[in-house]
């Protein structure tokens, strides 16, 4: 019996590699998503070990706190009288102190900062004398020697064209100043560091540009052999200051590595290859059930044959086993192309990330193989009940349909409580309050895929109607064989909603995530509407990094520039959790209209060393009134109490500031190296373009300092959201193929299926070319209820979760013109869909097809 | 018009002796006034180691009978036995038994199995019961319907006579209690239709094989030990061993009735 099944495979090449083809689409997903991230952790990795080669013990600074969803943390640097005491410990071999900085921006010959896309732009200090720790090689030139060399990276060097011996501005902290290349380097076994880019220069320059003088970040340690780490540990110890510790280097390592976290990016990935392979289930039962109906025959034989109903479920279970495997063997391997295509997708999107060599892990297999096929094998379940269903009779009997299981009077019954009980889950699962954050997105996990299976159950009701509606132009465009499409398309509505509902998965989300993105893009631009009434603000060219303060201090008291008002951007710890610190002068009401519900504008002017103003909704959350008092923990581990002088309402779309904000005097003494999120900027007379002029004029020694006006701000802003909004749509796309793949399986099925009837219409007349435009329209309306469908439920969604998310500042707002082109879009997976089917329909020859048995 | 006799052979404990036998089958299709009686209260016992015919113009209910009698269809009244089972209210798996042990089947569009080759089609059902073939039984059997040099040849590869031949030899394969065919020559022309005939008779005179074919070709009757005619689902005549012409004498005495 086994042979048999997998002898109909063989036979049925076409349609098992079609079906097939529904699973390599998602099983790729995974297996790329693997390739990927493995290949840049591995990149990281080797960056990270390799930094600390020759080293044993490991001294860095520490932050009394990370605040890694915010703002960040600068690592507390410590003296470098340090070293000297560390290398005269017994056991050390060698010790050799160094200094780093993510924020040495390398400016191009055109006199634009290198874009690094949100990667670091890395600068570190490299000892020639102490060539065992240096993580990186020369490929040409020398090591930087002297306040006026700097050696760059590999990639920055052929990108931008420079060589040795050229100059090169570079900015760090304070205005930007010349350097002169004295060799290009690599980071040592890395194949790519991505989109970052990194200057070198000897200790005594490192410690000037970084402006860390007299300090060290990273002291690298090498014992004598022989002599245990935790030795040199223990001697260290005594030696350091509180915001430095001391570790063996695979801990360090390790800590380092944290840093580098792309599980995220793994878990979205792998989210959309589930949707892939979701969509790809729903294809594989349709096409399954498509494939048993047309062998209802070889079934029935095979029963009066002797076959048990067991022996010819399982003969389809493993047909769909086969074909699993054989589509995850296909996907895993495609994985290695979709890593590389997902990699350019990602640097085309602005995020370039270091890459080591390919991997290609044994779970990465483990996991393709399993899943798709499990997958496969769930699809194929409800199919194989239906062919157990055959009756033997049917082989000798013409035209018999499948008897109804016993359940099918329950059918509408449970398809509509399917649909309740999705409705109420997802409904419970956006407006419900109290409930806690895991339960609630698996309410809403599990609420939308019940959601998605209910309205495939219940789609089969309202194919007609919609085939009316979406058929109306192919019958008045199409003619005969326009009004032939539509009547098919309702012939089997079962069928043709199934069919639909794959393409009705994407196109749902897609919808959503438009709906959602245009929320909040719009109440953004409310926000900033409301708040902005500077003329200008300076930012970094890349908008999202701060600047250092030095920009917006060249301004202040210069010609034509009226008020200059910084807004600082830090991180403190307080009230158990850490928070995002903004400092502000007394003047921020020139840039920023607070709405203040206690306090007034003259609060900020207020706030010297012992205050701090905060939003309404902080305040009510944390129960603080006018006078309370907070211990606010700074990263260097000072802790101050600082007193509420003002409370300001936030508009839904946000505002510029933390959840603390202090005076910039306060701000500057915690923070040893301050760096301004934005200055903002009023002019006497407005926004013009020579005032424009004269602000990017003074503003020419620094090249990372960008000015814009408040429109040019809001489009810089959400510029980096729209990407990821575009990268979405393209995975989203993957799971929108998988529903094309479904599209031209039904139609395949169905031109054979129809192969004597389709011989009768050319017999009577019919032409190739009007059959082909039957099987066209037919693929279109199929394509369009999917598209009906998925809209309809994707605004249902984005309404729940817009009013779910309404005080967090989601609104909606319905996309107009984006749905018209998802309906467009349809259109053109419709017309891709037909065209091989179309082409079989439109090849057949018609003596044969009407003798067709 | 009177239902003919039929002889009604029983052991004492009332199981008809006949390998097969059916006692008052009645076959209701639909409802109400839609309903359709296609068998009105049939009765007979299959001759062992004969061929039967069962003979009867279209709607005769002759199809109705024969897949009754095969556990294909159950009677809406009436029994059936197969080598002295009842077939009453056994399970599917039960069915499936009595079909792998007694019954074997011939099709009139042949039912062959596309991706399998005319070896693979013959021995399915013994494959199906987990069973593999005797090896000189088989040999014996593919040269008997005259397939030694065809065997690797795919359904799509051979005549609907060759076809017709790989399904009788799958009939045979697992020698079952009796051979139910259902229009053997319906969908073949004349001259191949004599040689099917031809080896289902040889295979009831040399096997000793029970076989029971349903038919409205006269020439296939006449090469049955027995011809049964069926008019509006009754058993209106009991023929022996006849030639083609008393066969159309018959039919077309019933149909002036």
């Amino acid at each position: 019996m086994l042979s048999v099944a997998l002898k109909g495979i063989a036979q049925r090449k076409l349609r098992s590699a079609l079906t097939a083809l529904a699973i390599v689409v998602g099983v790729a997903m995974i297996s790329g998503t693997y390739i990927l991230t493995d290949t840049i952790n591995n990149g990281f990795n080797t960056i990270v070990v390799n930094s600390y080669k020759n080293t044993d013990v490991v001294i860095s600074g520490e932050a009394a706190f990370k605040n890694t969803n915010g703002n960040g943390v600068e690592t507390p640097t410590f003296s470098d009288t340090l070293l000297p005491k560390v290398k005269k410990l017994d056991g050390v071999e060698a010790a050799a102190g160094s200094v780093t900085s993510d924020n040495v921006k390398l400016i191009g010959k055109n006199g634009k900062v290198v874009d690094t896309g949100g990667a670091p732009a890395l600068g570190f200090s490299v000892d020639p004398k102490e060539q065992q720790f240096n993580p990186t090689q020369l490929t040409a030139g020398a090591w930087p020697k002297g306040p006026d060399q700097v050696a760059i990276d590999k990639a920055t060097a052929s990108s931008q064209g420079f060589d040795v011996g050229d100059t090169i501005a570079i900015q760090a902290v304070g205005p930007q100043r010349r350097f002169t290349i004295s060799g290009i380097a690599e980071l040592t076994g890395v194949g790519s560091i991505g989109a970052a880019t990194f200057a070198l220069f000897d200790l005594p320059t490192a410690q000037k540009v970084f402006d860390k003088p007299g300090q060290l970040d990273v002291i690298r340690i090498q014992s004598d052999p022989g002599v245990n780490k935790d030795q040199i540990i223990s001697e260290v110890q005594p030696l350091l200051p509180p915001t430095a510790v001391v570790r063996d280097t695979n801990a360090q390592v390790k800590e380092d590595k944290k840093q580098f976290n792309i599980a995220f990016l793994q878990y979205i990935l792998l989210a959309f290859a589930g949707i892939a392979l979701f969509v790809g289930a729903f294809v594989i039962a349709n096409t399954l059930s498509i494939t048993i109906a047309q062998r209802m025959r070889e079934f029935a034989t095979l029963r009066t044959l002797g076959a048990s109903r067991r022996q010819v479920l399982r003969s389809v279970v493993v047909e769909a086993f086969v074909i699993g495997l054989f589509g995850s063997v296909v996907g895993l391997f495609l994985g290695l192309a979709l890593a590389k295509l997902l990699n350019s997708l990602f640097v085309a999107f602005g995020i370039d990330l270091p890459k080591g060599n390919t991997v290609f892990a044994t779970r990465t297999v483990i996991v393709s193989l399993v899943v798709g096929t499990l997958v496969t094998l769930l699809a194929s379940i409800r199919p194989a009940r239906r062919a157990t269903r055959v009756p033997p009779i049917a082989a000798v009997r013409e035209g018999s349909v499948l008897p109804v299981s016993r359940w099918a009077k329950y059918g509408p019954a449970v398809s509509l409580t399917v649909l309740i009980v999705a409705i109420a889950m997802v409904m419970l699962g956006t407006l419900a309050s109290g409930i806690a954050t895991q339960p609630r997105l698996l309410l809403l996990g599990f609420g939308v895929l019940l959601l998605f299976f209910g309205v495939s159950m219940n789609a089969a009701r309202v194919v007609r109607p919609l085939a009316a509606v979406l058929g109306a132009p192919a019958q008045s465009l199409g003619g005969a064989p326009g009004i032939l499409a539509r009547d098919n398309a309702t012939r089997n509505p079962a069928r043709t909603a199934s069919t639909a509902s794959a393409l009705m998965i994407g196109l749902a989300l897609v919808t959503f995530v438009a709906i959602f993105g245009q929320g909040v893009f719009k109440s953004f631009e409310d926000a900033v509407d409301q708040l902005f009434i500077a003329d200008y603000a300076i930012t970094a060219t890349n908008t999202f990094t701060p600047i250092d303060v030095a920009a917006g201090k060249s301004l202040v008291g210069k010609p034509g520039v009226s008020d200059v008002t910084p807004i600082r951007a830090g991180s403190a710890h307080f009230l158990g959790s850490d928070h995002d610190l903004t400092g502000v002068q007394a003047n921020i009401g020139t840039g920023v209209k607070i709405d203040w519900k206690q306090g007034n504008d003259s609060v900020p002017g207020q706030l010297g060393t012992t205050g701090f103003f905060t939003d309404s909704d902080y305040a009510k959350a944390h129960d603080l009134h006018i006078g309370s008092v907070v211990n606010v923990e700074f990263p260097s581990g000072t802790r101050r109490d600082l007193t509420l002088k003002g409370i300001f309402e936030a508009p839904n779309g946000g505002s510029p500031f933390g959840d603390a904000t202090i005076s910039t005097t306060l701000f500057d003494k915690e923070n040893p190296r301050p760096r301004d999120e934005m200055v903002l900027v009023t002019t006497p007379d407005g926004v013009s373009d020579a005032n424009t002029q004269t602000l990017e004029d003074n503003l020419s020694g620094f090249a990372d300092a960008k000015v814009q006006t408040r429109d040019e701000f809001k489009t810089n802003f959400l510029k980096p959201i729209k990407s990821v909004l575009n990268l979405l749509y393209a995975l989203l796309a993957l799971s929108v193929i998988v529903s094309l793949v479904g599209i031209i399986n039904t139609l395949v099925l169905t031109v054979y299926e129809r192969t004597r009837e389709i011989g009768m219409l050319r017999a009577v007349g019919m032409t190739r070319s009007q059959v082909r435009t039957m099987i066209r329209y037919e693929s279109i309306v199929t394509a369009l209820m999917g598209a009906a469908l998925g809209i309809v439920v994707g605004t249902f969604l984005a309404v729940l979760v817009a009013q779910a998310l309404k005080n967090d500042g989601v609104v909606f707002a319905f996309p107009f013109l984006q749905v018209v082109f998802f309906v467009i879009a349809a259109i053109i997976v419709g017309i891709l869909a037909a065209i091989l089917p179309a082409r079989r329909a439109a090849r057949l020859n018609v003596l044969q097809a009407l003798q067709y048995e | 018009m009177e239902a003919a006799a039929v002889p009604a052979a029983e052991t004492t404990d009332g199981i008809p002796t006949a390998v097969v036998a059916a006692r008052d089958l009645t076959r209701r299709y639909g409802e109400g006034d839609t309903a359709v009686d296609a068998l009105r209260g049939v009765s007979l016992d299959v001759a062992d180691k004969k061929l039967t015919a069962v003979m009867g113009p279209s709607g005769s209910g002759k199809s109705t009978l024969m897949h009754i009698l095969a556990a294909l269809d159950r009677p809406t009244s009436g029994e059936v036995w197969i080598a002295g089972t009842k077939l009453g209210q056994l399970s599917d798996t039960e069915i499936t038994k009595i079909r792998r042990q007694h019954i074997g089947f011939v099709f009139q569009f042949f039912n062959l199995l596309p991706m399998l080759t005319a070896e693979e089609n013959v021995v399915l059902p013994l494959t199906i019961a987990g069973e593999k073939p005797e090896k000189a039984w088989l040999e014996d059997l593919l040269k008997n319907v005259g397939l030694t040099d065809r065997r690797t040849h795919r359904p799509a590869e051979l005549s609907g006579g060759q076809q017709q031949r790989v399904a009788i030899a799958r009939a045979l394969v697992s020698k079952p209690t009796v051979i139910f065919a259902d229009e053997p020559t319906g969908n073949l022309d004349s001259k191949t239709s004599s040689e099917i005939l031809e080896l289902m008779r040889d295979s009831v005179d040399t096997l000793e094989q029970t076989t029971v074919m349903v038919t409205h070709d006269p020439r296939a009757a006449a090469i049955a030990d027995r011809i049964l005619f069926l008019a509006d689902g009754l058993i209106v005549r009991d023929m022996p061993r006849s030639e083609p012409g008393e066969v159309i004498a018959a039919m077309e005495e019933l149909s002036a009735d």
